[in-house]
C-alpha cells in the first residue's frame, strides 16, 4: 500500500503465455484425492492379481478366458503386463480417463476458482489447453504406473521369460518390449475416446460428477450397441469398435489394419470433441 | 432341345423394360418369372419350372451371366451378386435349381440330364433375348458362376455346353465321392471315410422339411440319390450304382472338355470341399486357362472375402465376356495375419501371388524329420468319445472352435514332433508324411485321422483351420502297413521356436468310424515334406498407413478451423483518452437467454483514486456488470474499457484488476498459502511482486494460512479471497460484497484497507447492500436498479440539498423512482 506500487504497475508484468502453465496446473491437480486414488488403483490392481494367483486355491493361473493371453499371464513380466492391460483397458482405464478429463473443468467451476483464473486473466483457450494436457498427462501417468508396477511385480514373482504369444511362438526381449510399447500406445490412443467425451461434457456442465458419469455412460452405451450382433457391419462405424484391436499386435506379424483404423478413429473423435469444447467455451458466459 | 423358351415371359419382360422410365432405373430391377428347364425325369417329359430373376441392364445388347446358388439355397442367395453384375452392365439370370424353393422337380445333384440340362435350357432362353449379345444365332455371349453346389454346376455346364464363354466356380467339388468319402492315404482303398456330419447336413437341407409339410424320407431328392444316401449312412458302403451317380455329377468327369477360362476359388476354411478338391479341378482342366484363388473363407466359415471375390468375378467376366482389362492368371493365396481376437475385418488381407499355379504340394519342399518312436493309440468302442476338430454348418463359429477344440484326447492321439524351427516358416499346401500302422487284432477297416499341428514353445497346439486328413486302411492286422498320407492343405505360418507335429488320432466326430475297439501301433517313417511357395505379397485394400496419415491431416484441419473461429473482439478499439480511467462503460447491456435484461444501457466512468460504491437492490445487475467488466460474461450490447483498453474475455489489461466476485473460490485440498502461490503463478505475472506479506497481513489468517482451505470458516475464506484479489496490488480492485461473513471488527478493518488502498492512488470498486458501510467508505457511488443506471457521482452531490437525509433514505428514494421509470 505504498505509492511506489502505482508507478510500477502501469507497466504490468503480465505475459499471457505464462498464465496457467502445465506445470502449475499439474501441481494444482496432483495433490487431489482422486488423482491419488487413480494412481493407487493402478498400483493395487497388479498386486491384487498376483496375490490371487499366488495365494488362491488354484495356483495354476486363470482358467480359460476368451483370450488365451490370460492363460499365459504368469509366463513372464511382459505377458503379465499385457494381461493387466487387458483387464484394465475395458473399464478401469476408461473411467480413469473420463475422470481426469471430465472433472477437470467442471470442478473448477464448482469450486468457483474458474472465474478467478479467467479474470486473472488466463485466456480461455489457454485455460482449456492446460486442462486438456494435464488431464491426458495424468491418464498417461496412470497407464504407465500400471505397466511399471505390473512388470516389476511379475519380474519378481514369475521370472523374466520374454513374451509368449497367445497365437504361438515366443519373442526375444527386444521384440517383447516393442510389442508391449505398441499395445500401450494403442490403448493410450483408444482412451482418447472416453477422454474426449468427458472433456466436452466437462465444458458443458458445472457438475464434475455429471461430466464424468455422462462420459462413462456414453462409453458403456457405445459398448452395448457394439455388442448387438444384429447391427452387423454398422458397428464398424462406432469409435469404440476397435478397442480390442491391440491384440493384433501379438501375432508373429503385426496386423496393422484394424489398429490403424482404430487409432485414427480415436484421434479424429478426440479432435472433433475437443474442438466443439473449445468453440463452446470461447463463447460461454461464466456464471459459476 | 433348346426350344423351351418362356415366350410370354420374354414378352412381359420386353414390355416392362420399355414401360419403365429410364431415369428410375439407376439400379437394375430384376423381373421374376418361371422358366422352362429340362424334362422332369426319365419318365416324365414335362419340363421343370425354374424360378428365375432376370436383370436387364440399361445398355443392351450385353453379355449374359448365369448365376447358380449353393445347396439348400435359392435365387435369393445370389441376388446381391446378381445385382452387382447387372449394375455393371451384364444381363444376369439368377435362378433356383430344380428341387429347391419355388422351382419344381427333384434334386439330382447336378446330373447332366437334369440340372445341367436345365442350365442349358436357360442359355437357350438367354439366346432368345434381344438384349443379350450373340456370337452366333442361338449362341449368346454367356458366363456361368456359382459357389459350392452352384460352382459344380458351373463347371459341369462348361463341360457339357460349349456355348459357355467364362466360368467362375467357388468352393466346390471335383469328385463328389472323394469329397464325401475322404481318403488321404495315397492309393488307399475307396471309398474313404464318410463325412457323416457334413453329408447328413447336406442331405437334410435338401429334404425340405418345413412346418406344415408332410414328413418324408427322401424329401425332394430323386429316389436314386435318396437310396444311395441311406445305404452309405447305414452300411458305410457305396454301391457301384451310387458311385456312378456321383461320378456323373462330378466335374472330374468332364474337366478336360472345358475350354472356357475358369476362375477357380477354394476356401482355406473348408472341411467339406478342401483345397485338394479345387486342386484336382485345376489340374484336370487342361484345355482352358485357369486362375486359382485360395481365399480365407470356405464352408467352415473362416474370413469371408466376399467383396474381393465379387470384384474378381466381375473382372473375370469383364475380360472374358466383353474384352475388359486383363486379369492375370496368377495363383493367389490369402494370408490372414493371426489375431488374438477372432473378429477381424477382412478389408486388408494380404495376398501372396505366384505366376504359376504350384499345385497342392507347393513349388518347393522343406523336409523336417520327426522323432519316431512307435506309439500306441486306442480306437475306442463305438468311436466315442470323439475328437472335435470342426463344426460343420456352424459357419463363422467353426474355425474359431477348431482352434479351441483341437485338444487331443488322451490315449487316442499319437504325436510325432520336429525340432524347434530355427526360423519362421510359411506352409502353403498339403504336407506329406509316411507312417506305419499295425493293429493288436485283425480289423476289417482301420480309420485314422492325420493332421499337422503347430506347437508353440509353451506347449499349446494349434490345428490350422481345424482340418484333419482321414485315412481308411482295409484289413489291418499285427503286420505293420506303410501308408503315405497327404495331410490337409493349409496356408499357415509357424513361428521360430515352434515345433511341428504330425498327429495321428483315432476319432473325429465329423466322420463315420468303425464300431469295434482296437489298439493301433503307429510310427512315423521318414521326414515330413512341407510345401512352400515363393511368391510376391501385396496388400489388398487400403494400406494401413493411409488411416493415421488421414487422421492427422483431418485433425490438423479441425484445429485450423478452430483457430479461424477464434472469437473476434466485437468493438475492439482502445480509447487512449481513457488511459487513466480505471473503468468506463458505454451502453452496457446483457440480455440472458429467455429475455431477462439483467443490464440495460449502463454508462458510467469510475474516476481514479477513489473508493466507488456500486449500489442497488438484489437483481439490480451489479454482479452482471462486474462480470462483464471482468470479461466473464459477454455483453449483448455496449462496451467496457479498463484503463482505456477494451475488455473482452482474457484481455491482458485485466491483469491490472484484482477481483472478488460472488464469494471466494479456492482449491479445497490445498492450504491458503498454496492457493495464493498457485493463483499468482497461474496469473501470468510471475515476474512481478505479489506483495505477499502485505496481502497476508490483510487476510489476517495467522498460522491458519498453512491449513487446507477445506478446514476454513466462511469468514476465513472471505478474507483469503480478498487477499487473493489484492495479490500484486492491482491498480483496480473490484470487490463484490466483501464484508459478507465478517464480524464487526473485521468489517472495520476492511474499511480501513479499502480507504488506504485508494489513498495510494489506486481505485476500489465495492458493491454492497450495507448502505451505512458504503456511506462510511465510499466517496463516489453508482446506483443501479432493474438493470438501469440511476445515479453516478459523488456521495456529496447525491446528498447535497437533502440535508438531514442519510444515504439510505436517498437510496430508497432513488430506487422508488427507478421503479416508476421502469413502469
Amino acid at each position: 500500500m505504498t505509492s511506489e506500487a502505482v508507478s510500477t504497475s502501469v507497466e504490468t508484468p503480465y505475459v499471457a503465455r505464462d498464465t496457467l502453465t502445465v506445470r502449475v496446473e499439474l501441481v494444482r491437480q496432483l495433490r487431489r484425492r482422486r488423482t491419488l486414488v487413480a494412481f493407487g488403483l493402478a498400483i493395487a490392481l497388479p498386486l491384487i492379481v498376483v496375490a490371487a494367483v499366488k495365494l488362491g486355491p488354484q495356483s495354476r493361473g486363470f482358467g480359460d478366458g476368451d483370450l488365451d493371453l490370460v492363460g499365459l499371464a504368469t509366463a513372464g513380466p511382459w505377458n503379465f503386463t499385457l494381461t493387466m492391460l487387458l483387464f484394465a483397458s475395458g473399464f478401469l482405464l476408461t473411467i480413469i480417463a473420463a475422470m481426469f478429463l471430465g472433472d477437470t473443468v467442471a470442478s473448477e467451476a464448482s469450486w468457483s476458482t474458474m472465474r478467478y483464473l479467467l479474470a486473472a486473466p488466463v485466456p480461455r483457450r489457454r485455460f482449456l489447453r492446460a486442462k486438456m494436457i494435464v488431464g491426458l498427462l495424468l491418464t498417461a501417468i496412470t497407464l504407465l504406473i500400471l505397466i511399471a508396477v505390473s512388470f516389476l511385480i511379475a519380474l519378481v514373482v514369475f521370472g523374466s521369460a520374454p513374451l509368449t504369444s497367445p497365437l504361438g511362438g515366443a519373442f526375444d526381449v527386444t521384440t517383447s518390449w516393442q510389442r508391449l510399447a505398441i499395445v500401450t500406445a494403442y490403448i493410450g490412443i483408444q482412451l482418447l475416446i472416453p477422454a474426449g467425451i468427458a472433456f466436452l461434457m466437462s465444458v458443458l456442465t458445472d457438475v464434475p460428477l455429471g461430466a464424468v458419469g455422462a462420459a462413462v455412460v456414453i462409453v458403456i452405451v457405445l459398448n452395448i450397441i457394439d455388442a448387438i450382433d444384429a447391427l452387423g457391419d454398422l458397428r464398424r462405424f462406432l469409435p469404440t469398435d476397435y478397442g480390442g484391436s491391440w491384440a493384433d499386435a501379438l501375432g508373429q506379424q503385426i496386423a496393422w489394419d484394424d489398429m490403424a483404423i482404430g487409432a485414427s478413429y480415436a484421434l479424429v473423435t478426440f479432435a472433433v470433441l475437443a474442438a466443439i469444447a473449445v468453440l463452446r467455451f470461447d463463447r460461454k458466459d461464466i456464471l459459476s | 432341345m433348346r426350344a423351351w423358351v418362356g415366350g410370354t415371359a420374354a414378352a412381359v419382360l420386353v414390355l416392362l423394360s420399355v414401360a419403365a422410365p429410364p431415369a428410375a432405373r439407376a439400379q437394375v430391377e430384376p423381373v421374376s418369372m418361371m422358366l422352362a428347364g429340362a424334362p422332369t425325369s426319365a419318365t416324365d417329359s414335362t419340363p421343370v419350372q425354374l424360378d428365375a430373376d432376370v436383370y436387364i441392364p440399361e445398355v443392351t445388347p450385353a453379355p449374359a451371366v448365369l448365376l447358380a446358388h449353393g445347396f439348400g439355397g435359392s435365387k435369393e442367395g445370389v441376388a446381391e451378386e446378381a445385382q452387382l453384375l447387372a449394375d455393371a452392365g451384364f444381363v444376369v439370370l439368377a435362378y433356383t435349381a430344380r428341387g429347391f424353393g419355388e422351382s419344381t422337380g427333384l434334386i439330382s445333384m447336378n446330373a447332366p440330364d437334369y440340372e445341367v440340362a436345365d442350365a442349358s435350357a436357360l442359355i437357350d432362353y438367354l439366346a432368345s433375348l434381344a438384349s443379350v449379345s450373340m456370337e452366333a444365332p442361338g449362341d449368346p455371349v454367356v458366363g456361368v458362376g456359382g459357389g459350392s453346389y452352384g460352382g459344380a454346376l458351373a463347371l459341369l455346364l462348361a463341360g457339357y455346353d460349349d456355348r459357355i464363354d467364362a466360368v467362375a466356380a467357388d468352393i466346390t467339388w471335383n469328385d463328389l465321392e472323394t469329397s464325401l468319402f475322404a481318403q488321404s492315404a495315397v492309393d488307399g482303398v475307396q471309398p474313404g471315410v464318410l463325412k457323416s456330419l457334413w453329408t447328413s447336413l447336406f442331405f437334410s437341407s435338401g429334404l425340405g422339411l418345413e412346418p406344415g409339410q408332410p414328413v418324408t424320407e427322401c424329401g425332394r431328392f430323386t429316389p436314386d440319390w435318396c437310396a444311395a444316401y441311406v445305404e452309405a449312412v447305414t452300411q458305410g458302403v457305396v454301391s457301384p450304382e451310387a458311385s456312378a451317380l456321383m461320378a456323373q455329377s462330378s466335374p472330374r468327369s468332364i474337366a478336360d472338355r472345358i475350354t472356357a477360362p475358369v476362375l477357380l476359388g477354394a476356401g482355406q476354411a473348408d472341411s467339406l470341399f478342401p483345397l485338394t478338391q479345387a486342386n484336382a479341378n485345376a489340374e484336370q482342366i487342361v484345355n482352358a486357362p485357369v486362375k486359382v484363388v485360395w481365399h480365407a473363407g470356405g464352408h467352415d466359415g473362416g474370413i469371408a472375402e466376399t467383396d474381393r471375390l465379387r470384384a474378381l468375378t466381375q473382372a473375370w467376366f469383364d475380360q472374358h465376356l466383353r474384352g475388359g482389362p486383363v486379369v492375370s492368371d496368377d495363383f493367389e493365396v490369402s494370408l490372414v495375419e493371426a489375431s488374438a481376437l477372432s473378429d477381424r475385418d477382412p478389408g486388408t488381407v494380404e495376398v501372396l501371388s505366384a505366376t504359376d499355379y504350384p499345385g497342392i504340394f507347393g513349388d518347393g519342399t522343406t523336409e523336417m524329420t520327426v522323432a519316431a518312436p512307435p506309439q500306441q493309440v486306442l480306437a475306442p468302442a463305438g468311436g466315442a468319445p470323439a475328437a472335435i476338430t470342426s463344426l460343420p454348418g456352424a459357419g463363422g463359429l467353426a474355425s474359431l472352435a477348431g482352434d479351441l477344440l483341437a485338444v487331443p484326447l488322451p490315449g487316442q492321439t499319437a504325436g510325432f514332433f520336429t525340432e524347434s524351427l530355427p526360423t519362421s516358416m510359411r506352409i502353403v499346401g498339403a504336407t506329406r508324411a509316411r507312417i506305419t500302422v499295425s493293429s493288436d487284432r485283425p480289423v476289417d477297416q482301420a480309420v485314422l485321422f492325420a493332421s499337422l499341428r503347430i506347437v508353440s514353445a509353451n506347449g499349446r497346439q494349434a490345428l490350422p483351420q481345424g482340418l484333419v486328413a482321414p485315412i481308411r486302411i482295409a484289413d489291418l492286422g499285427p503286420d505293420p502297413v506303410t501308408v503315405d498320407v497327404v495331410l490337409p492343405g493349409v496356408v499357415t505360418e509357424a513361428a521360430a521356436g515352434d515345433r511341428l507335429a504330425l498327429v495321428i488320432a483315432t476319432t473325429d466326430q465329423g466322420y463315420r468310424m468303425p464300431p469295434g475297439p482296437a489298439v493301433y501301433t503307429v510310427a512315423a517313417e521318414g521326414p515330413l515334406l512341407l510345401p512352400t511357395l515363393q511368391g510376391t505379397t501385396a496388400s489388398v485394400g487400403v494400406p494401413p498407413w493411409v488411416w493415421p496419415v488421414g487422421a492427422i491431416v483431418l485433425t490438423a484441419l479441425i484445429w485450423i478451423v478452430v483457430a479461424l473461429l477464434r472469437p473476434r473482439d466485437r468493438a475492439g478499439e482502445a480509447r487512449p483518452e481513457l488511459a487513466a480511467v480505471p473503468l468506463a462503460t458505454r451502453d452496457l447491456a446483457k440480455e440472458f437467454k429467455g429475455g431477462l435484461k439483467a443490464v440495460d444501457g449502463v454508462t458510467f466512468e469510475v474516476p481514479p483514486g477513489v473508493v466507488l460504491g456500486l449500489l442497488g437492490p438484489n437483481g439490480a445487475g451489479k454482479t452482471t456488470t462486474m462480470r462483464m467488466a471482468m470479461g466473464l460474461i459477454r455483453p449483448t450490447g455496449g462496451d467496457t474499457w479498463i484503463f482505456g483498453q477494451h475488455v473482452r474475455p482474457g484481455a491482458p489489461v485485466l491483469s491490472r484488476v484484482g477481483s472478488f466476485i460472488e464469494g471466494p473460490g479456492f482449491l479445497p485440498h490445498l492450504t491458503g498459502r498454496q492457493n495464493l502461490d498457485l493463483f499468482w503463478r497461474a496469473s501470468g505475472r510471475e515476474n512481478g511482486d505479489p506483495h505477499l506479506d502485505e496481502v497476508l497481513e490483510i487476510a489476517g489468517l495467522g498460522s491458519a494460512i498453512d491449513r487446507k482451505v477445506r478446514t476454513y470458516s466462511q469468514g476465513m475464506r472471505q478474507r483469503l479471497g480478498i487477499a487473493q484479489a489484492m495479490l500484486g496490488l492491482p491498480d483496480l480492485l473490484v470487490l463484490d460484497e466483501p464484508t459478507n461473513g465478517l464480524d464487526p471488527p473485521q468489517i472495520r478493518e476492511m474499511r480501513q484497507v479499502m480507504h488506504d488502498y485508494a489513498a495510494s492512488g489506486k481505485t476500489v470498486i465495492v458493491s454492497s447492500h450495507l448502505l451505512s458501510e458504503v456511506e462510511q467508505t465510499c466517496s463516489t457511488v453508482v446506483v443501479m436498479n432493474h438493470g438501469h443506471l440511476i445515479y453516478s457521482g459523488t456521495v456529496e452531490d447525491l446528498l447535497a440539498g437533502r440535508s438531514g437525509l442519510r444515504l439510505e433514505d436517498v437510496f430508497l428514494e432513488l430506487v422508488g423512482e427507478g421503479h416508476r421509470v421502469d413502469q
